[in-house]
């Protein structure tokens, strides 16, 4: 875009080009304003007051809240600026739990980066804000409200981005803190365990709940087999904790790792995502062939299905009833490893690494219990703590040499691995369900379809397959699947298909991911990486891949079939919260 | 639930009703439920987020951030002492002080044990010129002091006690 306006900042002529606020424009310049509260997605909140500029005839202003125009003349590190943003940092600190070598957010606090730029080297100030209990009661998220710096980027977030609110600010003044209603557990409420009011939290206020010590207990117990899985989007994350591009070489390096920290057998959650792939693409064919009931939802995000069961009870029909890749991989295991490895069900231990919080939520419902009280799935562990118990077991892994996965369960194809991207999913489903529709072999040339990938957060397309069109969205971030639950009840829009993940992007964005705080270049990065792996697979569809072949002549004889029933599909019901 | 809890909710029911359920009313329909109740129960807030589709933890931050709305019961009497700035110069405080000890309340704990009074401290009340200024329930009491004060308690004690 070329333009004749431009704003003076610092005496240098800088184009406007669509910026929204003049932080956007200064920062586009190469020049450095620290923020807290802002997140280029949100609405604007102005709180932080770090990000003032001086502009001639203004006086000074928070360039976030701001608009460029033309012929503005603004400063950006005046010495009156730069003490101002010392100042407010200091009276952060002065109210923040300092504790900074034993936080959870070490290396990745914001509030430590922005103090040590700025060089404030004391605070003047008393604390003021009196003492508030950690919120322990999700499974998902640790909240500590001491630590809270007040920036609003999870309320915000959580409100419209997702349209559920689970918390937000109460009381006012000194006070202030964020809390669900009458300070309860954000475990009890309508929390949909997505873990993005954590990746957006600057200060670890918000973090990861972690289950590091369950697993190494695992590990440390000679009587137990312990077998891990880790999910496509792990490959497009964990590398950034090495400084390692996201290859085929991470991953193999991941894997040596696991089997480094005494993991007995590492799988592939890919292969589960191809059986979800056979499984969703055969019961959408169903209805689609035998009069079902259409849209057919996809059911593998777990933050997602809590939504649905919250809000849209009525729409559970539409819902398809696989399991999700992490469970029906749990199923699958508790059924063939036991005789597989010699080992019995109670001495097998399931740990899946995924890059999502609502997965630890997933592992704990009732209906994904082998036995009474025995859950399909041990434990979860996200990449940020894979990536910790790598570091704390001591292994070079930038040095590691790649490891295979192990087999059948490690088998896998393109068509999985691109399900950690938002559109992933369908693109895989149509990879198969376009086969099985017409009878005909897709040409490998034409396995890319292009017209369900993208970053809007409602993609629609329409695929014409040999005369029947089938209607598709595709939603990320739950305020637009808030929209199209209410189209489709208003009877306003068709759709054949919808695709549903909760976390923008998709998976490579999950809550439990490697903390980046640009949303945008980790998504856009990621997405990549998953897109470049399917197109090195040597198999593409999740219809060929060999392991999930011989699942199904050995085990499940038919998709969708008796076995499968029993195995791979549930149902859910209306949640009240 | 007893037939009154039943009788309010019917009444809450009405108030969201007449205001549309619309989320953008919801002040003035807490206004209107803390009539009801002398206060805002937390079951009620949780009804009323649902009803207004709004998240219960935003009706809890509007509830919260305003000292009009109370989340603990209140008693029969409220006193409102105004502590703005004429009514502190001309020493509000003391009057105050004298309140808490007859009723024999403390600065966690504002309400009697027989619901009988809840005290409060109000920021100003704009009736600077009958400063220090009481309000017991609609009731203003001008130019108080301590003993004035505690002599308005003992008229309400001796009317309760006759009841």
């Amino acid at each position: 875009m070329t333009t004749d306006k431009f704003v003076l900042v610092n005496g240098q002529e800088v184009p406007i080009e669509g910026e929204k606020n003049l932080l956007e424009l200064i920062r586009k310049a190469g020049i450095e304003i620290p923020t807290l509260c802002y997140h280029p997605k949100l609405s604007v909140y102005g709180a932080c007051r770090l990000c003032v500029v001086e502009i001639e005839g203004r006086g000074i202003q928070t360039s976030c809240s701001t608009e460029p125009e033309h012929g503005m003349k603004v400063k950006t590190h005046t010495p009156a600026l730069r003490n101002i943003r010392k100042v407010a940092v200091e009276l952060f600190l002065a109210n923040h739990k300092v504790e900074c070598p034993t936080c959870d957010q070490m290396g990745n606090c914001k509030l430590e980066e922005v103090a040590r730029k700025l060089g404030v080297n004391e605070v003047r100030f008393k604390k003021i804000k009196d003492f508030r209990p950690a919120d322990t009661g999700s499974v998902s998220i640790y909240r500590d409200p001491d630590k809270c710096v007040l920036c609003g980027q999870c309320v915000r977030f959580c409100k419209e981005i997702h349209g559920v609110g689970a918390i937000d600010f109460a009381f006012r003044g000194k006070n202030t803190y964020v809390t669900p209603a009458f300070g309860r557990s954000v475990g009890e409420g309508e929390c949909v365990n997505c873990g993005q009011c954590a990746a957006v939290c600057p200060v670890g206020a918000i973090v990861v709940n972690k289950h590091i010590a369950p697993v190494q207990k695992a590990l440390d117990d000679k009587t137990k087999t312990v077998v891990v899985h880790m999910a496509p989007a792990v490959r497009a994350g964990i590398g950034e904790e090495f400084g390692l591009p996201a290859s085929h070489e991470t991953t193999g390096k991941m894997v040596a790792a696991l089997r480094r920290l005494g993991f007995d057998k590492v799988y592939d959650t890919v292969y589960a995502a191809d059986l979800t792939i056979v499984e969703e693409g055969t019961e959408f064919v169903n209805r689609l062939t035998k009069g079902g009931v259409l849209p057919q939802f996809t059911s593998c995000c777990p933050g997602w299905i809590k939504f649905i069961e919250e809000y849209y009870p009525e729409l559970l029909p539409n819902l398809s009833s696989c399991k999700s890749p992490q469970q029906m991989m749990g199923a699958i295991m508790r059924e063939v490893l036991p005789e597989k490895l010699g080992v019995k069900n109670e001495d097998l231990f399931v740990v899946s690494i995924m890059p999502c919080t609502a997965k630890k939520f997933e592992i704990r419902r009732p209906e994904f219990e082998y036995a009474e009280g025995k859950r399909d799935t041990d434990e979860v562990i996200t990449t940020q703590e894979l990536a910790r118990m790598i570091k704390a077991a001591g292994i070079d892994f930038v040095n590691l040499k790649p490891e295979e996965f192990d087999m059948p369960l490690g088998d896998k194809t393109g068509a999985g691995v691109i399900f950690g991207v938002t559109g992933g999913v369908t693109e895989a489903a149509l990879r198969f369900a376009v086969e099985k529709v017409t009878g005909k072999v897709i040409d490998s040339k034409d396995l890319d379809y292009k017209a369900v990938r993208g970053s809007e957060g409602l993609l629609e397309a329409t695929l014409d397959v040999d005369g029947t069109k089938l209607r598709i969205a595709i939603v990320h971030g739950l305020a637009n699947a808030h929209k199209v639950c209410k189209e489709l009840m208003n009877g306003e829009v068709k759709y054949d298909f919808i695709e549903v993940m909760t976390c923008p992007g998709g998976c490579i964005n999950g809550g439990g991911q490697p903390i980046d705080f640009n949303q945008a270049a980790k998504i856009e990065r990621r997405t990549k990486e998953l897109y470049d792996a399917d197109k090195e697979m040597p198999r593409r569809k999740s219809q060929d891949n060999p392991a999930v072949i011989s699942t199904y002549e050995t085990l499940l004889k038919e998709p969708c079939g008796e076995k499968s029933h029993h195995l791979l599909h549930t149902k859910y019901y209306k949640r009240t919260f | 639930m007893t037939g009154q809890t039943d009788a309010k909710l019917e009444q809450v029911c009405k108030i969201i009703e007449k205001h549309h359920s619309d989320g953008s009313k919801l002040i003035p329909i807490l206004q209107e439920i803390q009539e009801v109740y002398r206060y805002l129960p937390e079951e009620v807030i949780d009804f009323t987020a649902r009803k207004l589709k709004i998240p219960a933890a935003q009706v809890y931050g509007v509830a919260t951030f305003y000292s009009h709305f109370a989340l603990t019961p209140k008693g029969k009497y409220l006193v409102k002492v105004c502590n703005g700035t004429a009514c502190h110069v001309k020493k509000s405080i003391p009057v105050l002080n004298a309140i808490v000890e007859k009723l024999k309340l403390s600065e966690g704990k504002m309400t009697t044990d027989d619901m009988l009074f809840t005290v409060e401290t109000v920021s100003c009340l704009g009736a600077c010129g009958l400063a220090p200024v009481m309000v017991i329930n609609e009731d203003v009491h001008g130019m108080m002091t301590p003993t004035k004060a505690v002599a308005e308690i003992d008229k309400i004690l001796a009317e309760e006690a006759a009841k």
